[in-house]
Order: structure tokens, then C-alpha cells, then sequence
């Protein structure tokens, strides 16, 4: 098992997959899970705190917005344990939306800068794109098995 | 505070939810007995936001505020106002933050603020926007009153000093003027002062308003009939002195710690914005620049006059680099008057970069506050804008004039 960065971070799709495909899916979700399940909601709604875009400074300089800087600080950890990545670029809102697009480049930045296994793919547009997509992405997951 | 009608507050923002502001946003919005929404919308809406809005962008995030702008201003959710909140230093978000504002502005009648914030912006700093913004909301009828009647007191606690006066029958009677040392005690003595010039006792003033930084603790502490920020009260009292009560006008206020510009509609403020980002672009420059050069504060604008701001090199982006450059330029042999002038053009030059792009400068432009009387304040303000400007009697007093005359509601009640 591996574990597998998957790019949007919070696509249900992507993660469902590299779990179906027997990886560990690295995804926004889980991060924003702890957060949430710890006792009291300091910061609604996702209790992310001021404290948060201080921890980002490790990813990005004081001069990045703040938002960047919180969404780092969830991401960033990630990043560091991702031993795989799947990115696909360009996604409909519906299929995974990562909010801010500064923090978009500098995680996709990071990720090929990491030098892990990747996958980059377009999103796909018909449903033979969406067969190849899914086929794709089974080929690639298969292959991180065998790698092991 | 009084309870009040409970104001919606649609929020439309980008990271703040990620800059763990959001409770925050809150907690101001809870003090002025207001709440924040979101207004709902369908996937559909968002992905049709950037071809309808007419502003493409990258990020999704400011793809939805179009959304939910739009779908405020076409009546498919109900807003009493509108906060739009994106990060500090992100170019894209302030784009979309400024264009939205516009729309919300030009096709509805709903009041709006906007705000960039850091992960250090506090309840604190959000409570005078959103006051104004739900005074504009739910007291219009307070904000028609044009006349002040009866005897009232109006008290204006500022940052640096704090200004009392007292009005009878449309009139001004009597004035203080102290430095903000300790805020009821410089309140009292502000208060006594302009009870003495006018004649009167605190038993024979009808109605009392406050505003300013202090206007809570005096509000509990004098029993206030109106505690009001500045921004619906500056509003007001500058088109009351300036007899433009009727129509547009852009008031603007350099105070000792913040700015505000706000655009005003008879006499009800629209779109303002105050800023308190950088001290260099505020009254406190100016203080220390007439400390620095020897001369009262007092003296600072006649000096200015004289001066020519081109001969010396001025960055007051930021109040430390303000005064190196001050120091340079004297060690340097500049005289006096030239560093004068260059300081409230400085200052001038940051409030006009910082907070005119946001607020549509409309003639009259009528300056108020004590750094309208430094006189190379407004000369520099209208040679950058090349609009005239407009300093009315008594501009130093704006908020306890504008806190009397609103208060003079309360008068028969």
C-alpha cells in the first residue's frame, strides 16, 4: 500500500479510487476530520484557527495571503507524506473544488518538485475520456503495487 | 446596546473560513446584533458565475461570491447587507472583491463593506464597518434627521484626542478639545469644557450622543441616548457643515490612527472604507513629523503651505520608512517647509493609493478631522485628486457635531 497525494485534494472520486485500488488516499477530508472531531469548536466551521496560516509560513512566506497560508498548513503535511501522486488538471467544480488558485500552483508545484511517482491527466470531457481516465488511473495505482 | 431588529448579513469571501477568522467575522457581527449568511446557490450558478459576471478568474472561491452576488441582486435570496471579505495581498481576490462591490452597489440599494483581512484581524477591528453597515440598514430614518433641535451634547472619543460640543437650536455653542489620555476622564474634561462656553449644566442637556474608540465605555459611563461609530456619523455631520446634505459627496477623514473615505448619498453613507492598515497614511505621521521638526501640530499646515513637496523624497508607505526619509531629507539640508509639504502629501498620496480606488470620488469633496486644518492637508489633497476641496466651520469637531446633531432624534422621547 501506498500512500497517494491525490490533486483536488478534496475530490471524492480520486480518493475513492486509489482506496478501491488498494492505496492510501491522501486527501484534504481526513485533515479537516481531525479538526473537527477534536472537543469544541474553537473556529466554526472548520475550526481552523489564526494559529493555522503561522504553521503555513513552513510552505509560504508572510507576504502570501493568509488563506493560502491556512490551506498550507492542512495540505502541506500531506504533501510531506506522499509516497505517489495523482494530479488531474483543470477539474469541474463538481468534481473536486480547491478554492483558492494560488495555493493550487504551489501545490501542484510541490508535488512535482517531491519527485514521486505521478500521474497528471486532463479531466475528462465524454464518457470515452472518463473509461481511459478511470483506466489510467488503475494502470498507474497497479503499478505502485508491483513498485512495492 | 438597545436590542435591535437582528440585520442579515450576506457574506461573500474567499480564505476566510482558511484564515481561521471566521468566528471572528462572528463575533462582530453578534455585537451589532447582527448574522452572517451564505447565500445559497446551485453548482450551475458557479459555473456560469465568470461568462454572467463578466470577470474571469482562476480561483473558484471568487467564482462564488460572483455567484452569490448575483444571485442578492436579483432578488433570489433576501440580504439586508452585504460584507465582502477576501485575503490581504491577493491581487486577484482584491479585483473581484472591488468589482463585486460595485455591482452590489450600482444594481441594488443594499448596503455594503468590504474588508481584506489577515489571519490577525480581530472581532475588534471589524465592529465599526459592521456597525455602520447595519446602522445604513435598519436606521435610515435616524440618518434623515438634517435639523439638530433642542439642547444636545455630542462627545467624540478619539484616538488621539477627543472633541465635545454642545448645540442648541440648530446652532453650536459651545466646544472642547483635549488630548485622548484617559478615555472618560478626557471625555469629562472635553465635555466641561464646551458646558462652559456654552452656559449650560449637564442637567439642561436634552439628549447626549457618542462615537469614536471610547464611545462604549462612554456610552455605559454617561448614559448615552446614542452610541454610533463614526463612519454613519462623520457621514452625517460633514454634509451638515458643509450644507450639502442634498445629493453626493465624498467625505474624508485622516484621523490620528485610521482613515475614512466614504461615499455619501444625502447624507447616508454608501460605499466607505476605513482604513488603519499602515500609520503612515494617517494624522499620527503628521504628529510626529511636526514633533520632529520642532513646531506644534498646530503649525504643521502653515509651514506645509510655504514648502514644495517636490523637493524632498517622501515614502510614508510605512510611518518608520515616513520618518527615515524625514531624518534623511533634514540631514540631508532640506529646509523645513519643504519636508512639511512633502509629509502631508505623503500622507495624502497613501490615503488616495490605499482607500480612493475603493470609494467613487464625487464632488463636493469635503475633508474633515483635525488634519483637514493642517492646510497642506487639503492643498495636497486637491492638487492630487485636481478636484476642489472643501473644509467646513468646525471640521475638527465632525464627530460631536454629527453625534449632537443625530442625537436630537431622541430629543422628545
Amino acid at each position: 500500500m501506498v500512500k497517494v497525494f491525490i490533486y483536488p485534494s478534496n475530490s471524492l472520486i480520486l480518493s475513492d479510487l486509489v482506496d478501491r485500488f488498494g492505496h492510501e488516499p491522501l486527501a484534504v477530508m481526513q485533515e479537516i476530520g481531525k479538526k473537527i472531531r477534536t472537543a469544541g469548536i474553537e473556529v466554526p466551521p472548520i475550526n481552523i484557527t489564526p494559529e493555522d496560516p503561522k504553521k503555513g509560513l513552513k510552505y509560504a512566506a508572510v507576504e502570501v495571503p493568509s488563506g493560502v497560508r491556512g490551506r498550507m498548513s492542512l495540505l502541506g503535511p500531506l504533501l510531506e507524506e506522499a509516497e505517489a501522486a495523482i494530479i488531474v488538471k483543470e477539474p469541474d467544480i463538481s468534481f473536486g473544488c480547491m478554492g483558492c488558485a494560488r495555493t493550487n500552483e504551489l501545490i501542484n508545484f510541490l508535488v512535482r518538485a517531491k519527485k514521486v511517482p505521478l500521474l497528471e491527466l486532463d479531466y475528462p470531457k465524454t464518457p470515452d475520456d472518463v473509461k481511459d481516465f478511470v483506466h489510467l488511473i488503475k494502470e498507474f495505482l497497479d503499478k505502485l503495487r508491483v513498485g512495492e | 446596546m438597545a436590542t435591535e431588529k437582528l440585520v442579515r448579513i450576506a457574506q461573500l469571501s474567499c480564505g476566510s473560513e482558511y484564515s481561521g477568522i471566521q468566528e471572528e467575522i462572528n463575533k462582530a457581527a453578534n455585537l451589532v446584533e447582527a448574522e452572517i449568511f451564505f447565500p445559497e446557490i446551485t453548482i450551475k450558478d458557479v459555473q456560469n458565475a465568470e461568462e454572467e459576471f463578466g470577470l474571469q478568474v482562476a480561483s473558484p472561491d471568487l467564482r462564488l461570491m460572483m455567484a452569490r452576488a448575483k444571485a442578492i441582486v436579483e432578488g433570489k435570496t433576501q440580504a439586508d447587507a452585504v460584507l465582502i471579505a477576501t485575503c490581504f495581498r491577493c491581487a486577484e481576490g482584491a479585483l473581484t472583491r472591488n468589482e463585486i462591490r460595485r455591482y452590489i452597489y450600482e444594481n441594488s440599494k443594499i448596503p455594503v463593506i468590504s474588508y481584506s483581512f489577515t489571519e490577525r484581524t480581530a472581532a475588534g477591528t471589524l465592529l465599526t464597518r459592521l456597525e455602520a453597515l447595519t446602522t445604513t440598514a435598519r436606521r435610515r430614518s435616524l440618518l434623515a434627521r438634517e435639523i439638530q433641535e433642542g439642547l444636545t451634547a455630542g462627545i467624540d472619543s478619539g484616538s488621539t484626542t477627543t472633541k465635545a460640543v454642545i448645540m442648541k437650536d440648530n446652532e453650536i455653542i459651545g466646544t472642547g478639545w483635549v488630548p485622548t489620555i484617559r478615555v472618560l476622564e478626557s471625555a469629562t474634561e472635553a465635555l466641561d469644557l464646551a458646558m462652559k462656553e456654552a452656559g449650560v449644566t449637564r442637567d439642561d442637556i436634552q439628549a447626549l450622543g457618542v462615537t469614536g474608540y471610547g464611545r462604549f465605555l462612554l456610552g455605559d459611563e454617561f448614559n448615552a441616548d446614542l452610541v454610533q461609530e463614526e463612519i454613519t456619523i462623520n457621514s452625517k455631520g460633514a454634509v451638515y457643515l458643509a450644507d450639502k446634505q442634498h445629493g453626493p459627496a465624498t467625505v474624508i477623514d485622516i484621523g490620528g490612527m485610521d482613515n475614512k473615505a466614504i461615499a455619501v448619498q444625502d447624507g447616508i453613507p454608501g460605499m466607505f472604507t476605513m482604513g488603519g492598515i499602515c500609520a503612515g497614511a494617517s494624522g499620527r505621521f503628521l504628529d510626529m513629523t511636526s514633533k520632529r521638526l520642532g513646531v506644534d501640530i498646530t503649525e504643521l499646515g502653515a509651514l506645509a503651505v510655504k514648502g514644495m513637496q517636490k523637493n524632498v523624497e517622501m515614502n510614508s508607505y510605512c510611518i518608520v520608512f515616513g520618518i527615515q526619509s524625514l531624518v534623511n531629507s533634514l540631514a540631508k539640508g532640506s529646509n523645513p517647509e519643504d519636508v512639511a509639504a512633502a509629509a502631508c502629501y505623503s500622507v495624502v498620496e497613501q490615503v488616495f493609493e490605499q482607500q480612493l480606488q475603493e470609494v467613487e470620488v464625487i464632488e463636493p469633496l469635503i475633508m474633515v478631522g483635525g488634519s483637514s486644518l493642517i492646510e497642506g492637508v487639503p492643498k495636497a489633497m486637491k492638487e492630487l485628486l485636481k478636484i476642489d476641496v472643501l473644509v467646513p466651520p468646525y471640521a475638527q469637531y465632525i464627530g460631536a457635531v454629527g453625534a449632537a446633531l443625530l442625537v436630537s432624534g431622541f430629543v422628545n422621547k
